[in-house]
């Protein structure tokens, strides 16, 4: 097996037994995306001088017998992630040229473990959209057909691991963001809980529904990169003070009497028959495991995605009114005044769905219509969130699929806004709910594209869906089916 | 019609967007989609629904107001489009 197809847990194996070392296994990293980075385009920055300085260190690390699981290990991160000294853009213009001074703390607790940083990965512009069309540096492609998306907004962070280009990645996920890449590209990609992860230095978009979370190649490696990151930062407000359990015990193998709910809003008539079918399977699976199975129902889930439309414009409107153009970012310089200056530089910077957004949120806030859009999408969200906790008092687990359909193709929906939005019907009431979730490799279309299967948690429930995930991987072989580029 | 080109033109002024006339077409006819779509809220009874701004349950979240370090004047203004001496420069604001 080649070193790029290794998992974080075989290639810390082949560190901890000094039969590679972390600089050979970064040299391998980065001729592999010299290799295939032309078709993909994962990255937006490509820091292999800094990797190398990286796998010089934890070599020594190893030598010295200071070694963590992700000491020396490849990965890179979504260009939302502040990282100290590296172009951090989020795929903007109007951050084109922008230099952090600071590290995100998701950034600085795996570079504490000792991460060899690739670079950083390709987005929807500002993490706003589902294909990872948006972005200013150029579109990413699926690995598993060039032709079609990889998902977004995180599908950079899918495509660098479909396409063996990184071990392991970081997402940001505020309506599926993680979850849907992850399901088109064939890998893992967990949400979690509200409040479980930092967000300190992640560029925020919808600051009650964003998220961080890992894109891997297994279950056990998606644990080993949640524990990395997770737990209380005092410099994120919204974080939350529980202790963070050892993720890798929770993966027992053991399904006993787990109840699995299936929500009939999730499996409705027109559900696409490879989507269908890999959902069958799977339920199969799991009956043979020794889950049990009850129908249920999340009765406002139609409303999901109105009440997801409103809110997270609303806040991205507010968010993004720190790009002005004063203090960093992107600047028009022949503007006749600060008012100009700020039209002109925003116009500029923003690519087209960016400003749909603005506009949608800032309308939805404006006087006179904040009660009928924003004050009503969040009572909404209460009845959203309602379902859940009333479903979580007879399941563990609520299965569903991640996407009503495989990758669709470039272009497909790019200039129809709403038809893009729908395609995000099974992620969004997830965010909305502030629950986790996780995306698992559960299929192969007719046309041989990845279709991942859901698993949704309570809120703190990672270890739960984990063990779900992880048992149903053992079971079956979809994870370690790879794209053919 | 949800809303029209002037409302796209009062909106883009609030957020601050100098549009073209391309796009406020554009917007005010996906816009009006959007709302249109949105406006299935409309059906949901949400009398004496509590809104919720935040899905984790959390008090205040306080801290001692101790002196830290801060970044400091070079790497704040390191990123600056425009500078002067320790500040950031601007356009004149007033004519």
């Amino acid at each position: 097996m080649e070193l790029h197809e290794l998992t974080i847990h075989e290639l810390h194996e082949k560190l901890k037994n000094r039969e590679i070392s972390s600089v050979e296994a970064t040299k391998a990293f980065l001729a592999r995306i010299d290799a295939v980075e032309d078709q993909v385009k994962s990255f937006i920055t490509v820091t292999a001088a800094e990797a190398l300085k990286n796998a010089e260190a934890a070599d020594k690390r190893i030598a010295a017998g200071d070694m963590d699981v992700l000491t020396g290990i490849p990965l890179a991160l979504k260009d939302i992630f502040l990282t100290e000294g590296i172009l951090t853009t989020c795929a903007s213009r109007i951050l084109s040229g922008f230099v952090p001074p600071y590290d995100a703390t998701a950034t600085a607790r795996l570079k504490a473990r000792g991460m060899v940083l690739l670079g950083k990965l390709n987005q929807d512009e500002f993490a706003m959209g589902s294909s990872t069309e948006t972005s200013w540096f150029g579109k990413t492609r699926n690995p598993w057909n060039l032709d079609c998306i990889p998902g977004g907004s995180s599908g950079g962070s899918a495509a660098a691991i479909a396409a063996q280009q990184a071990v392991a990645t970081l997402g940001t996920d505020t309506g599926g963001s993680i979850r849907q890449p992850a399901s088109h590209c064939g890998c893992v990609g967990l949400k979690p809980t509200y409040g479980r992860v930092s967000r300190y230095g992640v560029i925020a978009f919808a600051s009650s529904l964003d998220q961080v979370g890992p894109l891997t190649r297994d279950v056990t490696d998606s644990a080993i990169m949640l524990g990395a990151v997770a737990g209380y930062d005092p410099k994120d407000s919204t974080s939350v003070d529980t202790p963070v359990p050892d993720y890798l015990q929770a993966l027992t193998g053991d399904l006993k009497g787990l109840r699995i709910g299936l929500p009939r809003e999730y499996f409705i008539e027109g559900l696409d028959p490879d989507v269908k079918k890999a959902m069958d399977e799977a339920i199969a699976t799991y009956r043979a495991l020794g889950a049990e199975f009850v129908e249920m129902s999340l009765p406002h889930t139609d409303y999901a995605i109105a009440v997801y439309y409103l809110i997270a414009t609303a806040e991205a409107s507010s968010n993004l009114a720190r790009y002005d153009g004063v203090r960093f970012g992107h600047r028009n310089q022949d503007a006749r005044g600060l008012l100009d200056m700020y039209m002109v530089s925003r116009d500029e910077g923003f690519g087209a769905e960016v400003k749909r957004r603005i506009m949608l949120g800032t309308y939805a806030l404006s006087s006179g219509y904040y009660d009928a859009y924003y004050l009503k999408a969040q009572k909404a969200r209460t009845l959203i969130m309602q379902d859940f906790i009333t479903a979580f008092e007879s399941v563990d687990v609520i299965l569903t699929p991640v996407a009503p359909t495989p990758a669709f193709r470039l272009g497909e929906k790019a200039d129809d806004p709403l038809q893009m939005y729908l395609s995000d019907i099974f992620t969004i009431p997830v965010n909305l709910a502030g629950t986790c979730g996780i995306s698992v490799p559960a299929g192969l279309s007719s046309d041989g594209l990845p279709v991942g299967l859901q698993l949704i948690g309570k809120h703190f429930g990672e270890e739960t869906i984990l063990r779900a995930a992880h048992a149903f991987e053992q079971a079956t072989e979809w994870h370690k089916k790879k794209a053919n580029i | 019609m949800k809303i029209t080109r002037e409302q796209v033109e009062h909106v883009a002024k609030l957020a601050r967007l100098e549009l073209t006339e391309d796009e406020k077409a554009l917007f005010t006819g996906q816009l009006d989609g959007i709302l249109a779509y949105v406006d299935k809220l409309n059906e949901l009874n949400t009398d004496g629904i509590v809104p919720t701004s935040h899905a984790v349950p959390m008090e205040n979240a306080f801290r001692e107001d101790v002196v830290a370090a801060s970044i400091g004047i070079e790497k704040a203004l390191a990123n600056a489009p425009d500078r002067s001496e320790s500040f950031f420069r601007v356009p004149k604001v007033i004519e």
